[in-house]
């Protein structure tokens, strides 16, 4: 075997599938050409709560195309009450378990599909159903004070969704400065470029779906399970997927409705929600409102911390974001209850979207801190480096490696904050007030048990599998990187197949632990097979493979506290006569640990960061109380950034060499770019023009109330 | 999707024939609007009747400054037009600030003046709407209506008129070119094409079945005048106008304002000709002041909602914002 002298990781290597991509060859979930292919439509609820009573089929059926309807009285009857290994797979039945009861929970839900010849005929058919209800009184509104809101026992990080370190409402109200402020995030969604779609096939007991899916092994469970089947009788394949951000990082209704429907008339059937559909069917991310109260010294000293966060989820699923688990360890204050609470309402299932709870709990835990800086007229970044603790905070675990001060010092060189005026509104550019704004970021970084084979050809070659997903990260790239290194040959010599729920146990793309986990044991199947080789002496003509799984190497982990890190950097522009805001530029500095390739790492931490703009001044989806869903639901009304929202967005990464992570030193970055990046453009919209708002997003109506007095020249 | 019939009409009288005989028959241009509505089941037409074939599709500018602009001109066509660009540079920037490349590639004059508007009750089959279905109820007024109208609404419709072009059009006098089942040529003003709600918000326009806008004519902007269109969006490209002025202004040598014509979009069920501000205008200074109380006089009719009010004092700032502008040399912007 040759010895390369160049390694893979840590090169800028273009993508590997980047041709099958842009020339239209790799294909996506509603792309398998599979024969006698039937098309479903799902009929959804008008109401908000209550029940199905009839459904008149009848004017549908006659239709021409049409195959069948699915209803309530022909489904397929599924194991609702199956118990999965892991809590949020568990959390993804109440919803997959279509057409199982005729109770209504949120308006949008499935209770009917119409499964035909085309995908024309099957929407016709599903407009000609006719479904009669019992209407219930529903309530769509979240609100802070409400009683009916809980603490939850677990939340989605697994950890408790109330923890207290000292006595920390009694330290807040005798701290000499306080800040005492209520946040608010709205409902956004992840409209990802490929709809959820799904091709479900059956072959007697066996179930075969070609899913638009994050993790085709997990996904494989509940489905599995919902129909009463081993594991092994359900593959799940998701070769390529175009994008996620957390809504397919479990199986959704539309997944399921393949499944069913393929069932009921014995044929293929695909699904292909359009983007109205995705925004009650696919989950979103749960408005919040969230109250921060933190106490300091007069030298800046955090004394105490007080982070108290409501949100939604429907009455199927108690999905409870860990919206103040960050503020649980990113400073070093003395005394600190963090509380999230959730209130169950007749709306739809809410779920991952990219830094789940992280995501709105760091901007309204950023915000504070900025507002505490303009209290105590203290530099922002000088007031964090003040409250860095030595140890987790929270576990008094020591940290595996934080270099959130080097981010803020690299960021601040860079950014060029030194000499920054802190008075609010005190830069002008002609028709502009111009002002910047700084955040801290953090992202656990997890790692999850997988498997993964390896299997050397006699002709040289290798192809390695693992059941990862690539949502358009670069996974499928970075694994061949880590598979060409372990096996010391070029990367030519390594084909990675990903994908399928068959190749064997692998965790999702999701919470930023895939390219960890995956990569472990892509680095230990070719450690193993290079053994194997040299054992056997070589090669032999039938090939050679082995097997392996990283149960126990993640099971020994040392205890610690382990996660990125990074600083936001953010300048933006107010017009005084209008309000419109711009973002002129963005710079995020990160530690995540060791980088395996810039170029893809670059891509994920710009998109994540530009995604952070969206959500500080475009993304709301705007909560209808007379009927209980979303009013706008589509890319004209649902607001993201636009090419021209987007200027100067740039990420740096800094060198931190971390022995106590995982194989491959680095922690995941799929999260944490958006982690912060609202925050900053938001205290640099305070910084611009001296108001503080506080409700995300931040619009044009907001910040005019301070412009009147700003407009003389 | 439901079926329905395509007919391409190869001249103007076939065209008109097949849509009067036809009482579910729409005439189809760029169908950028039309199709879509169509996919959400807002509209059903059983018959599509092309009439991108019918000779509409040039920009004749006359010897007098004016120009008769044909209604299946391409809105990209038009936009990148060099008479345009120098003559009515305010129209230009319009249709230029609206949808996008590949929209306005396809979009055509007259499908733009008549496209619907983005109001999501309208373009929600599930919820009621008194312009898509009669007396169902308007359910923006109390729910979401941020984006919709401010100016000439009624108690059952809010709805915003969306577009761009049209605001730039209202501004420089355009006239609508009009031929009728009979083949009878009018031609209206922009704003008389429209039609307020009131209580039949499903009327939209003065059209009547059969009636094809042929063309759009604008007479020669004023000697010495200066335009621009500006328009306010929640984002910086592809979004619908929460406001937008169109403007077209003369000063006098002390630089008070000898003419001045105001549109605004983003506000009102149409394009919003503000001819009590720009009346009030006339012999004054475009000082913040002096437009505070035109456009004071102009929106005391206005009935805003909770969530769209902050359009009233924005269309009084860009108005200032944009005469400024206008009034000061280039190089000063």
């Amino acid at each position: 075997m040759s010895t390369t002298t160049q390694r893979a990781t840590g090169a800028p290597i273009v993508r590997v599938d980047g041709r099958a991509k842009v020339t239209g060859a790799a294909q996506y979930a509603y792309e398998y050409p599979l024969e006698n292919m039937a098309y479903a439509w799902p009929v959804q609820s008008t109401i908000a709560k209550g029940r199905v009573e009839s459904i008149d089929d009848s004017a549908a059926l006659a239709r021409p195309g049409v195959i069948a309807v699915l209803t309530p009285d022909n489904v397929a009857r599924l194991q609702v009450d199956v118990e999965l290994p892991l809590p949020f797979l568990a959390a993804a039945v109440p919803d997959l378990s279509l057409l199982q009861s005729r109770e209504v929970a949120f308006r949008g839900q499935i209770v009917a599909a119409v499964i035909a010849t085309s995908l024309e005929a099957a929407r016709e058919g599903a407009g000609a159903v006719e479904v009669g209800y019992e209407e219930q009184a529903h309530d769509a509104v979240l609100r802070f004070d409400d009683d009916r809101a809980y603490v939850p026992g677990v939340v989605n990080d697994f950890s408790p969704g109330n923890v207290e370190r000292g006595e920390a409402d009694r330290a807040f109200a005798e701290a000499p400065v306080r800040i005492d402020a209520t946040y608010s995030t709205p409902a956004e969604h992840a409209v990802p470029m490929e709809p959820h779609s799904a091709t479900a096939a059956w072959d007697g007991d066996r179930l075969t779906i070609y899913n638009s899916d994050q993790g085709p092994f997990y996904s494989s469970l509940p489905i599995s399970a919902l129909f009463g089947l081993d594991p092994g009788q359900v593959e799940i394949v998701a070769e390529y997927v175009g994008g996620g951000f957390g809504s397919k990082a479990a199986p959704r209704p539309p997944t399921m409705l393949a499944a069913l429907a393929a069932r009921l008339v014995d044929r293929p059937v695909k699904v292909a929600l359009n983007r109205p559909q995705s925004f009650s069917l696919t989950t979103y991310r749960t408005p919040t409102i969230q109250r921060l109260r933190l106490g300091a010294e007069r030298d800046g000293r955090l004394a105490a911390i007080v982070h108290e966060s409501v949100q939604q989820s429907s009455t199927l699923v108690e999905y409870t974001e860990q919206s103040v688990s960050s503020t649980r360890l990113l400073y070093a204050a003395p005394d600190v209850r963090t509380t999230a609470r959730v209130r169950r309402l007749d709306v739809p299932t809410p779920g991952w979207l990219r830094a789940p709870g992280d995501a709105p709990g760091v901007y309204a835990l950023e915000s504070a801190v900025d507002e505490l800086a303009v209290e105590l007229g203290m530099d922002p970044i000088e007031l964090r480096v003040r409250n860095e603790p030595d140890a987790d905070p929270e576990t008094g675990q020591p940290f595996s490696s934080r270099n959130l001060v080097g981010a803020l010092r690299e960021g601040a060189a860079r950014f060029g904050w030194e000499g920054r005026d802190p008075a609010p509104a005190s830069r002008r550019e002609g028709n502009w007030l111009v002002g910047t704004g700084v955040a801290a970021a953090h992202y656990p970084a997890l790692v999850f048990p997988s498997t993964a084979q390896a299997r050397a050809e006699a002709d040289g070659g290798f192809v390695v599998r693992v059941g990862a997903a690539d949502i358009g990260t670069g996974a499928r790239t970075v694994l061949t990187q880590v598979a060409a290194d372990a096996l010391d040959v070029p990367l030519e010599r390594v084909r990675v197949d990903i994908g399928r729920a068959s190749i064997g146990v692998a965790p999702f793309a999701g919470g930023s632990i895939g390219t960890a986990s995956w990569s472990w044991a892509v680095e230990k199947a070719c450690g193993a097979l290079l053994d194997a080789v040299q054992e056997h002496g070589g090669v032999p003509p039938e090939g050679l493979e082995v097997q392996a799984d990283t149960t126990e190497d993640v099971g020994a982990l040392a205890e610690m506290s382990r996660g990125g890190y990074g600083a936001q950097f953010a300048e933006v522009r107010v017009d005084v006569d209008t309000g419109q805001i711009r973002v002129d530029r963005m710079l995020g500095v990160f530690a995540t640990g060791r980088v395996l390739n810039p170029r893809t790492a670059r891509s994920q931490i710009v998109g994540a960061m530009t995604m952070g703009l969206s959500m500080a001044l475009m993304e709301i989806a705007e909560p209808d109380p007379e009927f209980g869903d979303f009013a706008n639901h589509d890319l004209a009304s649902y607001h993201v950034a636009s090419n021209a929202d987007v200027r100067d967005v740039d990420c740096v990464f800094l060198h931190e060499d971390d022995k106590n992570l995982n194989s491959i030193g680095g922690k995941g970055i799929g999260e944490i770019g958006i982690v912060g990046a609202a925050a900053a453009i938001a205290n640099a919209v305070h910084h611009a023009i001296g108001l503080r708002v506080r409700d995300l997003p931040i619009r044009i109506e907001d910040v005019r109330p301070a412009l009147q007095d700003l407009r003389v020249r | 999707m439901r079926p329905f019939a395509y007919e391409r009409a190869e001249d103007p009288a076939e065209a008109a024939a097949l849509v009067a005989e036809r009482p579910d028959a729409a005439f189809l241009a760029g169908g950028t609007n039309l199709v879509d509505l169509m996919k959400l089941g807002v509209a059903g037409p059983g018959t599509l009747v092309d009439v991108r074939r019918l000779g509409y599709d040039r920009v004749e500018h006359r010897d007098d400054g004016g120009v008769l602009i044909g209604a299946t001109v391409k809105n990209s066509e038009l936009a990148g037009d060099p008479g345009i660009r120098r003559r009515f540079p305010a129209l230009s920037r319009a249709i230029l600030a609206g949808a996008s490349g590949q929209l306005r590639s396809a979009a055509t004059t007259a499908g733009n003046l008549l496209q619907r508007t983005r109001c999501v009750y309208f373009q929600d089959v599930t919820k009621p709407c008194n312009k898509r279905e009669p007396g169902s109820g308007c359910p923006a007024i109390g729910g979401s209506h941020r984006d919709l109208a401010v100016l000439g609404t009624s108690d059952h419709c809010v709805a915003t008129y969306p577009g761009d072009m049209a605001v730039a059009l209202a501004a420089l006098d355009a006239l609508v070119h009009v031929r009728g089942l009979d083949g009878e040529a009018r031609a209206l003003p922009l704003e008389d094409l429209y039609v307020l709600p009131g209580d039949t918000p499903h009327r939209e326009t003065v059209l009547e079945r059969g009636d094809l806008i042929t063309g759009v004519e604008l007479p020669a902007a004023p000697a010495g005048a200066a335009m621009h269109y500006r328009k306010v969006r929640d984002r910086w490209s592809y979004a619908f106008a929460l406001v937008s002025v169109a403007a077209v202004l003369r000063t006098a040598g002390d630089g008070t304002i000898d003419e001045v014509r105001l549109a605004l979009g983003g506000v009102a069920p149409r394009p919003w000709r503000a001819r009590t501000a720009e009346s009030e205008l006339i012999g004054k200074l475009p000082t913040p002041e002096n437009v505070q109380a035109a456009m004071g006089a102009e929106l005391a009719g206005a009935r805003p909602l909770p969530d769209n009010a902050f359009k009233l004092d924005l269309a009084t700032d860009l108005v200032g914002a944009v005469l400024r502008d206008l009034t000061e040399p280039e190089e000063d912007r």
